[in-house]
């Protein structure tokens, strides 16, 4: 037995540790230890095969070879007439699949959620046994959802995983539920991812009636064979798809899930940011970057989507002041990024990106839930400062992770960012699909938006790690460093903060191609799409040249060093806060467009929710009005008819009715034994006359 | 080989639990649930001959039946609702002005 054939128990082993948790030892009370020995076991082993399998596929099939393991037919639903007239099977298998990008996935998905089961040991020590052993058992069913959902090798199984996610990230960030607005925020996240799958949903049936399959590997191919007969088809795929990677990776107009879903325990907000979750979007894009390389509509509408995000919720993020709600946005600004790339064509640097950002992500998160920890639940950084004295750790690992997102070279994400941004460069330069102006003007808010982000990091990084601490004499007691368990995988995502990028140098520029580790490894997924596409793609790739891609980097690297030099201004020093101060009173107007997310979640108030409402209000009003006014108006009838018939009994027909009264009167005392207004009784009463019935029936048969 | 013979069983054992939870649990809510079995066995029924005969037909009468079953689920989630506004309690036997 090869370790890559087992592929499918890589999802089971959380599972398993979800549904021992979540069914005995959350029933049980069991003690800490061994919930969170089954939870470290489901993940940690999870991460162990994982890595084992992806190892042994390297070396034994090589990267080329897509590993598909079928476990057993799932969906057996006769055939269906598809869009060419022709008749498809509906037999969907219930499989896995292992290639370069779900192995990449598979890779970093189980590490980084490992090293957060391992940080939420220290963090939820707190809670009463049952609640710690929930809450563990939502952390495994996650990874199993997630885990699902990059190994699936067709859409179906692929959204299994995807509402996987969701539904966890409901239990999740409802966890703290006897808060309304946990509970809420929760709700929230649910029902704007649901739009999401809305669109994703349609997806998967349009793929079907177009391709008759649903497995990546047979419909990549069908279309990437004919590139031009299936370009309308991969329009409206890739848009619709691309819908449901908006609702999941909090992309404009449905990111106002993400900000809101920190309501949970800060380790989940870091498992949903980094590893999990948001990611799924863009890796579920990247998946099928044959449907979205067919359609350049399709590829456009990601682009403008993910870059205009990136800077919208960039903007957001400079003047919140909850800890974790800059982080909320930063991520939102980052998954922008990344769908810029998949956007521009930069598939491979959209997944470079992702890896990256789970690194660093994960680490600001912990790091914020090290602090939050330290300030004993305090979330907001203008109650904070000075805490490099009290948690060194935190602040070297926080640090080393904010000059990653900041985009400072050697750092993880300088190389990624920066190649995202020298894509889109390119594709403005290349003129890409006939749409050069757009993507130039893209890349310059890429770049824009890069400054704003080392801005508000060293904001954060300023206002919590340095200078004296505002929190008051009582809470600066109670400062201390975060227990072994918090800080170890601090330390461990701290060190890949800087070095994780490393696996991706653009060797090109040194005239190493095969530098770009990641590159190599990810370029079966991109199949080749035709001859004409392959030609023009050639073409764009050298409409930038070396002195000018040089050129990309320093003037990114400056774009991150502006950033830093003007939060360095404003937030440090004696005179720290009053500049940010006076330019929030001189832009009053501005400042509180930000602070208040540019009104989104207001304006979804007043207008989607409000409508849903009234829209109720609507029907009720007609329930009441036109079907309780025909029951009354039949009543009325009901009664003036019986006045005239009380009257024809009076005077006609008195003794008989008064003989049919006694009547009634002697049965219904008999039948009130059997009305005792008990409704099972009566269940129970129907049930029986049934069997009753049955039996009759039966016999009259012999 | 899971045969016909088999999900029918599992229907069968499927439903009973459901009969039995909606004529002797009290609490409203778990009496909804066991409906709620009963609502599935008869899909898993109908799932189990539409997949032996090689018939669409019946799946497609399941998810009607499903969402039937979510209709049902918010009337009676609201009817629940209504019980505990006006008795303060979800237990079905305390519904019984009927009885004199």
């Amino acid at each position: 037995m090869k370790l890559y054939d087992l592929i499918w128990l890589i999802p089971i082993l959380p599972l398993l540790g979800a549904i021992i948790n979540g069914l005995v030892s959350n029933r049980l009370g069991l003690s800490k230890p061994v919930t969170n020995t089954v939870a470290l076991l489901g993940s940690g082993l999870a991460w162990i095969l994982g890595w084992a399998a992806i190892v042994q596929w390297v070396l034994e099939l090589g990267i080329h070879h897509t590993h598909v393991v079928r476990l057993f037919t799932w969906i057996n639903g006769g055939s269906l007439r598809i869009l060419d007239g022709s008749l498809a099977d509906v037999n969907i298998a219930a499989s896995f699949q292992l290639d370069s990008v779900s192995a990449l996935m598979v890779a970093f998905v189980t590490f980084v959620g490992f090293l957060i089961h391992v940080y939420s040991v220290g963090y939820m020590h707190d809670e009463s046994d049952r609640a710690y052993a929930r809450y563990f058992s939502y952390l495994n069913l996650f990874m199993f959802s997630m885990l699902v959902l990059v190994l699936g090798s067709n859409l179906v199984v692929l959204f299994v995983g995807w509402e996987g996610v969701g539904l966890c990230s409901y239990l999740l960030i409802g966890f703290y539920f006897e808060k309304d607005w946990c509970a809420a925020a929760g709700m929230k996240a649910f029902i704007v991812n649901r739009i999401g799958d809305w669109g994703f949903l349609l997806a998967i049936f349009a793929t079907f009636m177009v391709f008759g399959t649903l497995e990546f590997t047979e419909f990549f191919a069908t279309a990437a064979a004919h590139p031009e007969h299936y370009a309308t088809a991969a329009t409206v795929i890739g848009l619709l798809l691309f819908v449901g990677a908006i609702g999941k990776s909090a992309q404009i107009p449905l990111f106002v899930w993400l900000p809101d879903a920190m309501a949970g325990p800060t380790p989940v907000s870091a498992l949903i940011h980094a590893a999990t979750m948001v990611t799924a979007g863009v890796y579920m894009v990247v998946r099928c970057n044959v449907i979205f390389r067919l359609s350049p509509t399709a590829m456009l509408v990601v682009a403008i989507v993910g870059g205009v995000t990136a800077i919208v919720a960039a903007t957001i993020g400079l003047v919140q002041n909850d800890i974790k709600k800059v982080l909320a946005y930063s991520t939102v600004s980052q998954l922008g990024y990344m769908f810029l790339g998949a956007g521009v064509g930069a598939f491979v640097a959209a997944i470079f990106h992702v890896l990256t950002h789970a690194f660093f992500k994960a680490c600001l998160f912990l790091g914020s839930g090290s602090v939050i920890h330290a300030c004993s639940g305090e979330q907001d950084i203008r109650k904070m400062g000075g805490l490099k004295r009290y948690m060194p750790t935190t602040y070297w690992t926080f640090l080393a992770a904010t000059l990653a997102i900041s985009g400072i070279p050697i750092f993880a994400g300088f190389f990624s960012k920066d190649e995202i941004l020298a894509k889109a460069f390119e594709a403005g330069a290349g003129g890409l699909n006939g749409f050069g102006s757009t993507y130039y003007l893209l890349w310059f808010l890429g770049l824009a938006g890069a400054v704003l982000t080392a801005f508000y990091m060293f904001r954060l990084v300023f206002a919590t790690f340095h200078g004296e601490f505002r929190g008051g004499e009582e809470a600066e007691h109670h400062l201390h460093e975060s227990p072994r368990t918090m800080t170890m995988p601090l330390v461990v995502l701290g060190v890949l903060s800087i070095f994780g990028g490393l696996v991706g140098i653009p060797g090109h520029l040194f005239g190493h191609p095969e530098w770009n580790l990641i590159e190599g490894f990810l370029e079966p997924v991109m199949l080749p799409i035709g001859h004409a596409a392959e030609e023009a793609a050639h073409v764009s790739h050298h409409a930038v040249s070396l002195g000018l891609e040089w050129g990309l980097v320093f003037l990114s690297v400056a774009a991150a060093g502006l950033g830093i030099w003007v939060a360095n201004r404003f937030y440090m020093g004696a005179t720290a806060f009053a500049r940010p101060q006076r330019l929030a009173e001189r832009f009053s107007l501005v400042y509180k467009l930000l602070l208040n997310k540019y009104w989104v979640d207001e304006i979804y108030g007043a207008t989607v929710i409000a409508g849903t409402l009234k829209l109720s209000r609507l029907l009720w009003e007609g329930d009441a009005r036109v079907v309780d006014g025909a029951v009354n108006g039949t009543a009325l009838a009901t009664v003036g008819s019986s006045f005239i018939s009380g009257i024809f009994d009076l005077r006609v027909v008195d003794g008989l009715v008064n003989l049919v009264g006694t009547s009634y009167d002697q049965a219904s005392r008999q039948f009130r034994r059997l009305q005792v207004g008990f409704t099972q009784g009566y269940a129970m009463v129907m049930v029986f006359g049934a069997a009753v019935l049955l039996g009759i029936f039966y016999l009259a048969k012999f | 080989m899971i045969t016909a013979t088999h999900y029918v069983a599992l229907s069968l054992i499927l439903f009973c639990l459901g009969l039995v939870g909606v004529m002797v649990r009290r609490n409203f809510i778990t009496v909804l649930m066991s409906l709620e079995l009963m609502f599935n066995a008869v899909n898993l029924n109908l799932i189990a001959f539409s997949f032996r005969l090689g018939d669409l037909e019946g799946q497609v009468l399941a998810i009607f039946v499903i969402t039937i079953a979510a209709a049902e689920a918010a009337i009676g989630l609201g009817l629940i609702i209504a019980l505990v506004r006006l008795k303060d309690t979800v237990a079905l036997d305390e519904a019984d002005v009927m009885r004199s």
